[in-house]
């Protein structure tokens, strides 16, 4: 296994591209170095990205976030601004294993490890993250809820890697919330996740709302029926009662050590409603 | 509260014993300067690996170990040729008995694989990554079997036979045929039908338990080394070094004092590190290659092939009067012992209903293999599966009868005199003071919300004594080196320091510990069965005292009187009276400064096989809060009591008391061993094996209760076991107040909880019932 | 497999540390192994216990999950430099008054997770403390007196 540190882009592009076969990115190694440990993975090649400038960055851009993909879920808590305008983002990552690994972990990684149950991944469609992708043939945009194609399978080619995100920026009565259910408090894998992004005008009204739910199917899926049952409503009882009930019909987990089918079914319109209520309340405050 | 108990803060009369001192090896581990299994390494050391079975259950047709053997590198590789084949013979490894037959092949596999994870060869190279290599190349054929892992499976007629000598031990007639149950057994007094018929109101439940792992941090660890004389020494972290010593020396067939254990720092163990899995085979590896062996488990290999404890299958019945008197009890216990025998099914037997005083009781228990890990010690063995089903009902009995459930064991309480089921009479101990203090504590009365509940359980277990040594070895500056054999998992070295402070009268920075080793000590039997404080303690005493009479010869003959008219007080050797003759005192630095003038150096020893353990009993109290949308438990309020006898250093009693506690809270909500169909284990790691973090539990709460032992000098009862065994039960009794049902398996796990809520709420059910 | 080492140099609890290793292995593996730092310990490989907790450029850590490799240029803060000379650190002394530790495996990770914790925010709440250290296991404990002592040595600092 060789290890490579590029310092730009396009010096990673470069080694991704025309290197070995079995090539990995790494960002923090939460996921591929326990995936090297237990032999899943073996690349001839890990491409260290975290001396990339771009990638470790936050900055401010057209009044949103342009978030670096390695950043750290540590780093991300302290940016006070983006926590600010995106709570439901950040604790959705900020959720991801235990303090130790927020050291590390990332926005990007957690989203290209595809897995079904990542933490980051329903907050980020519902907040219609942009993804900017840089491979061989130059770097391209991607809406967030297009890169994962599986379990464990992204849409990137060969020779591309996730440069930065693009969250935009926010108005006023605008908030999202991320909630998941584990049996613990801590350091388990979600056994249902739900991310939820509201805007409401300035009676009240909901205008626009995106549902999106991990572990509940082989990808996180963003819910447009979930969102439906919301828009036009006061965000009462009744319409967030029709909104988890959306949530649960657009599920098709398994059964697997973390939880059942009727079970996540059931907890994923439990979660769905309970951050649409901190979302709700988040966005009414602003 | 009884006149004889009292709590440990008050009328502490001793210097050091009671009180709370920082440990001797404390500076070392918090600085990480302190050696666990894996922290040593050795000049030419090779690195181990073990090939594991990727099958619950196969015929093994054929080993070739040739590729592995040529691959650069790779200095040697063991099989079971390597290792003895034993024949049947039980001896002891802490509570419970082992065969030889068994542990050898469980060491290493011989005829079959009986579980996934079964160790069937192994290799030592120069580096890991090699003995990995390594393994791949060996070639194994296996002729696959049917598996099976539910004990109530493993004994239907139909089950896939693991042992096909297993004929069941305690039936008359024996059986013609073999089975998977390996023994049965029965305790039983008075007259269980006559018991019944006087009942107002009968209970009668099922219980499931899944295993639990002892979950210690540290996986298991060794450093073996063999000479090309066959003299070898072990490093290995252990709960009992000498046992390892004779269980290695078996296996290996050489002579014991051939072989030098020393025992580790060890990073937890709890009964699972009584028994040897890397040990022999570091120790074969290291004969064969001539090198230094160090092998160390990933926390995979941990989860595959070390013992859990039993699942279970129980059968609880119990009847009360009107009036609050339990009249009988009746239990039935399946527990599944892995894939050899030995679950510790009889000690559950021994201990389900001891916290009655019963005249009418029985309890049947059944040992029963199945194609998991065989299952190792966990912390009152036994005992934690059959209280909780026993104390599940005792609730539900105080429940139908409109009883308080503290009142109801109250009334019924076991104290001194109460004839056990299997055998002695207690003597004095202190179930009803730890009622009392939990009827008493504010926690009890303390107001719940809706969706809220609280339950209690009681606990016992018997404790044990055993073989222990002691040497105190006085130095020619007066102070005392303490060399003793019971690995020290939770702070046993301090209160051992403290215990022999006290008897020399002097101060305790003067007594230094070690841990011996197997050739530096006489045999001393493992840590385990709550017995370090109380025997090793013993032991310490004895040899203090041994060497304080020493020191009265020494000063009688320096004064030139009779020793019956010197004394030893507070740490100095005094005339009896003045009669004797005005001597100035001397203290044991003088005494010790001319030792060699007065008869040469000055050492005591004791080498005892401790009686009279003390039972503990303990009762707690929990309160939950259920999210009825989810079925998740949150652990709101925790209140530990137990009765120590005397606590020697409070603060690891109450460590003790809440890390047990702890435990049985994990047991209790969410650990649990998940297989698939195919008989593999699906979560051989922290992340889906869950025990509880930092953030699970709330403060746990200690009220030590002291009914002395009156077999040890200082009232000593064993802790370290009893508060493992109410938690289950507690938490169970405490969600049937929550949300009516009454749940009889564990884990209660959201899934399950949420089920049940939710089947409750459809309108036929009358679930509280 | 590719045999080729890297060479590293890095500054590990202020003293300046030169290394050669693989790139598979980690900083747990090069601690414990090459440097002799046995104090951090691994108890899964897999970051799930936090036996192997490290302050890596000030930030908590598991060495398990860094390759050694990326520590090149950065400052590595384990057990052993906890100690300041010869006077314990107030979180290794309340550990001690309070008991806090009974096999003393976890109690390496649980320091310099709690340091972490103190030297960003010096009077933490209980629930606080619990959920910082949630990533680290104790098996022996119940986490009771570890809290204990974490709140007691916050108190101290914040008096001193």
């Amino acid at each position: 296994m060789r290890y490579e540190s590029p310092e730009s882009v396009e010096g990673a592009v470069a080694l991704l591209a025309n290197g070995a076969a079995a090539a990995r990115v790494l960002g923090g190694g939460t996921d591929l170095l326990v995936q090297l440990r237990a032999g899943l993975v073996e690349p001839d090649l890990v491409v260290d990205i975290k001396n990339i400038r771009e990638t470790r960055q936050i900055t401010l851009e057209q009044g949103g976030f342009r978030v670096g993909a390695a950043v750290s879920g540590a780093e991300l808590g302290e940016h006070a601004a983006l926590k600010q305008a995106w709570p439901g983002v950040v604790e959705a990552v900020e959720l991801i294993g235990s303090t130790q690994i927020q050291g590390r972990a990332s926005m990007g990684g957690n989203l290209c490890n595809a897995s079904p149950a990542a933490d980051s991944v329903p907050a980020l469609i519902a907040a219609d993250a942009v993804c900017t992708i840089a491979g061989p043939g130059g770097r391209r945009e991607v809406a967030v809820e297009k890169i994962c194609t599986g379990p464990g399978r992204t849409s990137l080619a060969k020779g591309e890697f996730l440069v930065s995100f693009f969250l935009p920026e926010r108005a006023a009565h605008c908030a999202d919330a991320y909630l998941r259910f584990i049996p613990r408090t801590e350091m388990d894998i979600a056994v249902v996740g739900a991310g939820v992004n509201l805007s409401l005008d300035a009676s009240g009204q909901c205008t626009a709302a995106r549902i999106a739910l991990g572990a509940v199917a082989p990808t996180a899926i963003l819910v447009p029926e979930a969102g439906a049952a919301l828009i036009g409503t006061a965000l009462d009882d009744a319409s967030l009662d029709a909104m988890a009930s959306a949530a649960s019909a657009a599920c098709h987990p398994i059964d697997d050590k973390r939880g059942t089918v009727a079970y996540r079914v059931k907890v994923a319109g439990v979660m769905a409603r309970r951050a649409a209520v901190i979302a709700r309340d988040r966005a009414r405050s602003r | 509260m009884a006149d004889n108990a009292k709590s440990a803060s008050q009328s502490n009369v001793h210097k050091w014993v009671g009180t709370r001192q920082v440990r001797p090896d404390g500076v070392d581990k918090v600085t990480g300067r302190a050696s666990f299994g894996a922290d040593l390494h050795a000049p030419n050391m090779l690195f181990g690996k073990v090939l594991r079975s990727p099958h619950p259950h196969a015929r093994i047709v054929f080993i070739d170990t040739s590729k592995a053997e040529a691959l650069e590198g790779v200095k040697a590789v063991v099989t079971k040729d390597d290792i003895c084949d034993l024949p049947s013979e039980m001896v002891p490894a802490g509570e419970m008995m082992v065969n030889y037959r068994d542990i050898t092949r469980n060491v290493m596999a011989r005829e079959k694989v009986l579980y996934e994870g079964h160790a069937l060869a192994a290799v030592a190279a120069t580096s890991e990554s090699i003995a990995r290599k390594a393994l791949s190349l060996i070639e194994v054929e296996y002729e696959l079997l049917p598996h099976v892992i539910d004990v109530m499976d493993a004994m239907k007629a139909d089950a896939p036979l693991l042992h096909e000598d297993m004929i069941t031990a305690g039936v008359e007639p024996a059986p013609e045929k073999p089975s998977n149950v390996a023994k049965r057994v029965e305790f039983s007094q008075g007259d269980l039908e006559a018991g019944f018929a006087e009942a107002d109101v009968i209970v009668e439940r099922e219980f499931y338990t899944h295993p639990v792992h002892q979950g210690y941090i540290e996986p298991h660890a060794c450093l073996a080394n063999v000479a090309k004389d066959g003299k070898a020494e072990l490093w290995c972290t252990t709960q009992g070094h000498f046992v390892v010593r004779g269980h290695c020396a078996k296996l290996l067939g050489m002579d014991i004092s051939k072989l030098r254990v020393t025992a580790s720092e060890i990073g937890g163990g709890f009964g699972g590190k009584t028994v040897v899995y890397l040990e022999p085979v570091a120790l074969a590896l290291s004969r064969k290659s001539g090198q230094p062996v160090k092998m160390v488990m990933t926390r995979e290999e941990v989860f595959r092939a070390t013992g859990p404890t039993s699942g279970a299958h129980l059968k609880i019945k119990m009847g009360v009067t009107k009036d609050g008197r339990i009249t009988a009890a009746d239990g039935l216990f399946h527990y599944q012992a892995g894939a050899f025998p030995g679950s510790p099914v009889q000690l559950g037997c021994m201990c389900a209903f001891a916290p009655y005083d019963l005249e009418h009781v029985r309890t049947v228990g059944y040992d029963v293999v199945v194609n998991r890990p065989k299952v190792a010690a966990y912390r009152a063995p036994g005992a934690p599966i059959a209280e909780y089903g026993a104390e599940c009902v005792v609730d539900e009995l105080a429940k139908k009868i409109g009883m308080d459930p503290l009142d109801l064991r109250l009334k019924n309480a076991a104290k001194e005199g109460t004839q056990t089921v299997y055998g002695p009479k207690l003597g004095p101990v202190g179930l009803v003071e730890c009622l009392e203090a939990a009827k008493a504590h504010p926690h009890y009365k303390a107001p719940l919300g809706e969706n809220q509940g609280r339950g209690v359980a009681s606990g016992f277990w018997f404790n044990i004594g055993g073989e222990s040594c002691a040497t105190l070895n006085l130095s020619e500056d007066g102070s005392a080196h303490l060399v003793i054999g019971t690995p020290d998992i939770g702070g046993s070295r301090a209160s051992l320091c403290q215990m022999a402070a006290e008897e020399l009268g002097i101060h305790l920075d003067q007594v230094h510990p070690i841990i011996g080793d197997t050739a530096s000590l006489g045999y001393t039997f493992l840590t385990g069965g709550s017995r370090a404080t109380f025997a090793t303690g013993m032991a310490v005493i004895e040899a203090a005292r041994d060497v304080i009479d020493k020191m009265r010869e020494r000063v009688a003959k320096t004064w030139d009187i009779p020793v019956d008219a010197v004394v030893w007080e507070h740490g100095y050797a005094r005339p009896a009276s003045s009669n004797a003759g005005a001597f100035e005192p001397l203290s044991m630095a003088e005494i010790a400064a001319m030792a060699n003038k007065t008869g040469g150096p000055l050492v005591g020893h004791a080498a005892i096989n401790a009686q009279g353990a003390g039972p503990s009993f303990g009762v707690h109290i929990v309160d939950v809060d259920v999210d009825t949308d989810t079925g998740h438990v949150k652990i709101l309020r925790y209140t530990a009591i137990q009765d120590a006898g005397k606590a020697i250093h409070p603060c690891f009693v109450e460590g003790q008391m809440q890390g047990g506690a702890v435990q049985g809270i994990g047991w209790a909500l969410n650990e649990e061993y998940i297989y698939g169909n195919d008989g593999r284990l699906q979560n051989p790691g922290f992340l889906d094996y869950r025990i509880p973090v930092c953030s699970d539990v709330p403060m746990i709460d200690t009220v030590i209760v002291e009914v002395p032992n009156p077999t040890h000098r200082y009232g000593v009862r064993g802790v370290g076991e009893t508060p493992i065994i109410p938690p289950m039960a507690a938490i169970a009794n405490a969600i049937e107040q929550a949300t009516g049902i009454r749940f009889n398996e564990l884990p209660m796990s959201p899934p399950k909880v949420l089920a049940a809520i939710e089947a409750s709420k459809a309108p036929v059910a009358d679930a509280a019932e | 497999m590719s045999k080729t080492k890297s060479h590293v140099a890095t500054n590990v609890n202020g003293n300046a540390v030169e290394f050669l290793c693989e790139p598979q292995q980690t900083l747990l593996d090069v601690l414990r192994d090459e440097l002799d730092l046995t104090g951090s310990k691994e108890g899964c490989s897999s970051g799930d216990c936090g036996a192997c907790s490290v302050i890596l450029d000030g930030r908590l850590v598991c060495a398990c999950l860094v390759l050694a490799v990326e520590t090149n240029g950065h400052r590595i803060e384990t057990i052993e430099g906890m100690a300041e000379g010869d006077s314990l650190h107030p979180l290794q002394q309340k550990f001690l008054e309070h008991s806090a530790l009974q096999c003393g495996i976890c109690t390496p990770g649980f320091l310099i997770a709690a340091k972490a914790l103190l030297d960003i925010d010096p009077d933490p709440t209980e629930t606080q403390v619990r959920y910082w250290l949630a990533g680290n296991l104790c098996r022996c404990t119940g986490y009771d007196k570890i809290v204990r002592a974490v709140l007691d040595a916050a108190a101290e600092m914040r008096a001193n």
